[in-house]
């Protein structure tokens, strides 16, 4: 456990010296939202729209953060230095999902407010509770199953292509349970009940994959 | 040693699928709604079931293979996973024409098992790109197992989320109440799972045996020729049977 704190502020400590993920992916989300607002030629969203924009949206800025979080061990040998260090060998998983989902939380705190200030057309107040705690589950999931496809995809010579491949298909239920709890918090005539159905889909899901990825973590990194 | 029992294998497949086509043709009726075209379901739904299959089995061969270290199991879920991505291709060309026959479009995207099957199509088709990007064989082979255990573990959780994302237009032929198919055509529907999955097996045993033989004739070459080092197989997504080649320093 000691390992994993350890880690995990190293992983903050790095990023908020280099600043190599977090803004990019914030930066990114907002220009995506502009890019939907000429590409759908609206002013403003609701319903199942606002819910689709807003999670393909956060969806590809973490796709950026994939791509760059086991960068710097692979280019400067930390891969090495950690396999040497004896602990334990799922505390990089560990380790690399929370930062990967201390990144999503920043990303968001960002990208939401921005969201309901540039496309959604309800007001956020009835809808903000409830759709923190969905944005928490589903990315609880994304930092899973970011880390695990990256991890599997940077020994490979084309990382940034195998990276993004393998994650969005894997990363599909989420979308879909993430945008169908939410559209309808985003509705025109003010936020509805989330449907339970699919918040439990996303847990189920977040289970799976954390249990699995903790399973075959660690043959991705004997070397 | 793959090559064995292949003969009769071959034999039974070849049976087994003539009998299910003469019985999809001659004795199985046509259906009430939709006629003729509902034949496509006797090729279309067992390729699907056997694609499926194919991949969970291609997952448990990989959990066979990081648990023994033995890189045959590499193998063997590598040509699993090749001929399942086969198959899925033709569930997905059988699946629109049945759509277009019986509800007026190639693609219809709110049928949950057409769509759940292009995503796990999508995320398979990943695994020969991740193959041929790891140059070392057998960090490759460990990628590619931890690449189809994932993917395996995917495929009931995917078909769960898109189910249950749409309403229900795909006709549930496996249902749990035990289906609602008239007797005539459950007994050719069976007969022709059989052959398909009777044909998976047999390609399956045929791409490993071929693999097998050109990995012996390599090492006999290898012996004939004395020291000389292994010839370069070249950099390829299919891992081979033969001792791992070391690089040359």
């Amino acid at each position: 456990m000691r390992t994993v704190g350890t880690l995990v502020r190293k992983e903050l400590l790095l990023e908020y010296r280099a600043k190599e993920s977090v803004p990019a992916m914030a930066l990114f989300s907002l220009t995506t939202f502009v890019i939907f607002h000429f590409g759908l030629h609206r002013t403003s969203l609701s319903g199942d729209l606002a819910a689709g924009v807003l999670w393909v949206t956060l969806l590809f800025a973490a796709m950026l953060g994939v791509n760059r979080l086991f960068v710097a061990e692979h280019e400067q040998g930390g891969f090495d230095a950690f396999l040497l260090a004896p602990v334990d060998r799922s505390a990089l998983l560990v380790a690399k999902a929370a930062a990967l989902f201390a990144y999503l939380v920043i990303v968001e705190l960002v990208a939401v407010p921005a969201f309901f200030l540039l496309l959604a057309g309800p007001s956020p107040g009835q809808a903000l509770p409830d759709l923190l705690w969905i944005l928490l589950l589903a990315d609880l999931g994304v930092a899973v199953v970011g880390t695990l496809t990256s991890a599997l995809a940077i020994q490979t010579r084309a990382r940034d292509l195998i990276g993004p491949l393998t994650a969005l298909p894997l990363l599909i239920p989420v979308v879909i349970a993430g945008a169908r709890a939410t559209e309808p918090l985003l509705g025109a005539s003010g936020a509805g009940a989330v449907p339970l159905k699919w918040a439990a889909i996303l847990g189920l899901y977040d289970v799976v994959f954390a249990l699995l990825s903790y399973a075959v973590f660690d043959f991705l990194l004997e070397d | 040693m793959y090559g064995k029992g292949l003969r009769p294998l071959s034999l039974a497949s070849a049976a087994t699928l003539t009998a299910a086509f003469a019985l999809v043709f001659f004795y199985a009726p046509n259906d009430a709604d939709q006629g003729f075209v509902q034949k496509i379901f006797y090729v279309h739904v067992p390729m699907a079931i056997v694609a499926l299959g194919g991949f969970v089995a291609a997952g448990l061969m990989a959990i066979a293979h990081l648990r023994s270290g033995d890189r045959r199991w590499d193998v063997r879920s590598y040509v699993a996973i090749h001929l399942s991505l086969i198959l899925a291709i033709g569930v997905l060309v059988t699946g629109a024409i049945w759509a277009k026959a019986s509800w007026g479009h190639w693609w219809v995207w709110d049928e949950p098992t057409l769509v759940s099957f292009l995503i796990i199509f999508l995320l398979y088709a990943t695994y020969q790109p991740l193959r041929f990007s790891i140059e070392n064989p057998e960090r490759q082979a460990r990628y590619a197992s931890v690449f189809a255990i994932t993917a395996g573990a995917f495929v009931p959780l995917n078909f769960i989320a898109v189910r249950l994302a749409q309403a229900y237009t795909h006709p549930r032929v496996l249902s749990t109440t035990g289906g609602n198919l008239p007797g005539s055509m459950r007994l050719t529907f069976l007969v022709a799972l059989a052959g398909m999955a009777l044909l998976y097996v047999t390609l399956w045993k045929y791409e490993m045996a071929s693999k097998h033989a050109s990995a012996q004739l390599r090492a006999l070459r290898r012996k004939l020729a004395g020291e000389e080092p292994p010839l370069p197989a070249g950099r390829s997504a299919a891992p081979s049977l033969a001792a791992p080649a070391q690089p040359v320093p």
